[in-house]
């Protein structure tokens, strides 16, 4: 592999250097001088960074519990959510979970203009729970990123998204409460494995109680991270 | 109301007053703004008893007060509306303004009665009567034939001289009365007390022996104040036909709304908004130049074939020229597209700002008001780009079924409008499901499959009994077919079984054998995934 980057025939340099950017990418992330969002403590252990970075995106595989989750934390701190394109959100869960109602924005139905929506959202709000179309392409993703970086706003995806942080599945899922014709859903646990983007795997074993965190830190101004005049943002050494 | 003279002032202070009384207003309002022909049976309703009726309805024997099955039953033909007291004030505007083209001084008491001062219209037209059959004229042709004017010394005084042109009859039938000058006092005297509306000074009164206003007025001032207080020096006055009252000419309200007619009519969304681009401007400028923003933007459309489109706007905060021009457009496309063709064309366009607030409450602040103005001017992008609908808000509200429990509302509207937020989620509602909310909740249904041990479908019996136990399942939109590990179930819900649209249905819970568990329904022997708890 190493032998084939340095290769001399110009076609195939071309498709390497594409290649080396996007090794370049992947590795680098976008960590430099980021600061952490508010993170549910069980998942900020495992996250890469100790916790949702501004300006990252993480893709949540199997999980709407899970990537609601994520969005209780900025929402709990005062920060306005969206979520685009996601007509079967419950927000019955999200509320349970801390997720505040009033500064939550849903658009279920974009059709095909997913992306001018999200790039128009991300100026808007703090963090966006979004469902990727298929159709994505890498640049798309890429300058989406610039922009979040920019505004100091987090991605979750549901779904794979091209370059993401780290992607986060559950597994194991035992549920407590249910027997063969009794009982009802009362209890879950679950194993819940974030692979960040370097290849290292971290996991953790919870229960759905745990996920549910309050006390989040105020910030005055609603949703500004940004406000660095307000909030002194954890520098993070990378 | 009026301004306070020196109460109980020395001498004649009272102002000679022209009265115009429509009768009936509450049905004249809403039959000129429904276009309903006069004689047809009209009753309008307010907290379930009959507030009004129109002269049809009362020959059949309707009544104020009678409840609404009773009416009913006495005038089957009975049309049956909600009384409005905003429409009362709003049909009756045209008509003081009417009436201000050609006197001044108009005071408005309530929708359907307005005080006019006599001194400069009778000069004018020569003489008490001449300006009342004036105004006479002027309402007819406006289509008010049954206005009444009584003109008196006082309001009060002038205002029953209105309603007493009710009782002449045959050649004396005039709608107007007019009451000489000095002659107040006397033309009061044979009212009963009752007119007064001082429900405790009038029974006082008769326990007294006194029985009209005659009586009443007969009495010294002095001794009345002294012995009923202020209240009863008031009163005393009025049936003196010395109203502490005067006529408090109200200021024309500035013309805010505005309105742009089309000729010929325009069929294409964005041609229209692009003609009514500069109106919108001028909507809001002409709002500012009197230090007031819109909150609320009414806006009505009129087509071609006679159709009228009419419908409220809020906005978070208050519009500007791209919200009033956005607001425009989306009533037209309802849930269509931008580029979408109307059924018919557009002849006129009116915007009328329904609640207007003073500007200096919504000025911004030196640094900006925070972040809210930026997050709704974003919001406001992509509801231009996406359309109204598409931007929302969500909140809990009650229900059986979990999509019921989710009510959106489009970002501006106010939830306190919406009539499904009514279902209050703090009542119990028995066939809730327990237990942790379900992440995922379909918009639709999605169809799955669950299998007994033999194959066939599970079913419930007519007694609502499991015939078969789950064995095999199927999640939606795919085949495979998997292990149930755990499950409970049936649990009835039976929605509306009085209405045609109620269901009735069974609950189950479900786990499969990779770990999800799911909300099923089963509904007409066919399996459906409500939720996933994903």
């Amino acid at each position: 592999m190493g032998q084939d980057l340095f290769s001399t025939d110009p076609a195939e340099s071309q498709g390497n250097h594409s290649l080396l950017q996007e090794k370049i990418n992947q590795m680098q992330g976008s960590r430099l001088g980021s600061r952490r969002l508010p993170t549910v403590p069980a998942l900020g252990r495992i996250l890469p960074g100790g916790g949702l970075m501004a300006g990252g995106t993480y893709s949540v595989e199997n999980s709407s519990t899970l990537a609601m989750a994520l969005l209780a934390g900025p929402s709990g701190s005062g920060a306005w959510c969206s979520v685009i394109g996601i007509p079967d959100f419950s927000v019955e869960a999200a509320a349970h979970l801390g997720i505040e109602l009033e500064r939550l924005i849903l658009i279920p139905h974009v059709d095909s203009q997913w992306l001018t929506v999200t790039a128009a959202m991300v100026d808007v709000v703090s963090i966006i729970l979004t469902r990727a179309p298929a159709t994505i392409t890498g640049s798309d993703a890429a300058r989406l990123k610039a922009r979040l970086r920019q505004r100091g706003a987090a991605l979750i995806s549901i779904g794979s998204w091209p370059q993401s942080e780290a992607v986060l599945s559950v597994s194991d899922n035992r549920w407590g409460g249910l027997g063969t014709g009794s009982g009802h859903l009362q209890t879950r646990q679950f194993r819940i494995t974030a692979t960040a983007n370097n290849g290292r795997s971290r996991s953790t074993d919870l229960s759905l109680a745990e996920l549910k965190h309050g006390g989040w830190p105020q910030l005055d101004g609603a949703d500004n991270f940004r406000d660095t005049h307000r909030f002194v943002p954890t520098m993070v050494s990378a | 109301m009026g301004s306070r003279a020196p109460i109980l002032a020395p001498g004649r202070s009272a102002t000679r007053t022209m009265m115009l009384w429509c009768p009936d207003w509450p049905i004249t309002a809403i039959l000129r703004d429904l276009a309903i022909p006069e004689n047809a049976p009209l009753a309008l309703i307010d907290k379930g008893e009959v507030f009004a009726c129109s002269p049809a309805a009362r020959l059949d024997g309707v009544r104020r007060g009678l409840r609404v099955r009773e009416a009913q039953a006495r005038c089957p033909a009975l049309t049956v509306k909600h009384y409005d007291p905003d429409l009362d004030e709003r049909v009756f505007e045209p008509v003081v303004t009417a009436i201000e083209q050609i006197m001044p001084g108009v005071q408005l008491v309530r929708p359907g009665l307005c005080a006019i001062q006599t001194q400069g219209p009778s000069r004018y037209y020569g003489g008490e009567s001449l300006a009342a059959a004036a105004l006479i004229a002027t309402l007819t042709a406006l289509g008010l034939t049954a206005a009444r004017i009584g003109i008196a010394d006082s309001p009060f005084a002038a205002e029953h001289a209105a309603r007493a042109t009710e009782v002449l009859v045959g050649v004396e039938q005039d709608p107007i009365w007019v009451v000489p000058a000095g002659g107040s006092a006397q033309f009061l005297g044979s009212f009963p007390l009752e007119v007064l509306e001082e429900p405790r000074l009038t029974v006082l009164l008769k326990r007294l022996g006194i029985r009209t206003l005659g009586e009443f007025a007969a009495l010294d001032a002095t001794d009345v104040r002294n012995r009923f207080g202020i209240e009863g020096a008031l009163a005393h006055r009025k049936a003196c036909g010395l109203d502490h009252r005067s006529v408090v000419a109200r200021t024309p309200p500035p013309e805010l709304d505005v309105a742009v007619d089309f000729e010929p009519a325009l069929v294409r969304i964005d041609q229209l908004a692009f003609a009514f681009r500069t109106a919108a401007d001028r909507f809001v400028e002409r709002l500012r130049e009197t230090g007031l923003v819109c909150t609320v933007l009414r806006v009505v459309l009129h087509s071609e074939s006679g159709e009228v489109s009419d419908r409220l706007w809020r906005h978070p905060r208050w519009f500007d020229a791209d919200d009033v021009l956005d607001r425009v457009r989306w009533q037209l496309q309802g849930g269509g597209l931008i580029e979408h063709g109307l059924h018919s064309g557009i002849t006129r366009v009116h915007t009328i700002p329904e609640t207007v607030e003073d500007l200096g409450d919504h000025a911004d602040g030196l640094w900006g008001t925070g972040p809210d103005e930026s997050i709704h001017h974003g919001l406001a992008r992509v509801q231009s780009m996406l359309g109204h609908g598409a931007v929302l808000t969500a909140s809990i509200a009650g229900g059986r079924m979990l999509k019921d429990r989710r009510v959106f509302i489009p970002w501006g509207d106010s939830p306190a409008g919406n009539p499904l937020t009514a279902m209050e989620k703090s009542q119990p509602w028995p066939g809730r499901i327990p237990g942790p909310a379900p992440a995922t909740v379909f918009d639709e249904p999605q169809q799955v499959q669950v299998l007994d041990t033999q194959g066939g479908s599970v079913d419930v019996d007519s007694r609502g009994m499991l015939i078969t136990v789950p064995s095999e399942f199927s999640p939606p939109g795919a085949t495979v077919r998997m292990t149930v590990h755990h499950w409970a179930g049936p649990w009835p819900v039976t929605e509306r079984w009085w209405d045609s649209s109620g269901r009735t249905l069974n609950r189950f819970q479900l786990v499969d054998a990779t770990g999800a568990a799911w909300l099923l329904l089963l509904e007409d022997h066919q399996w459906w995934a409500e939720a996933s708890y994903d």
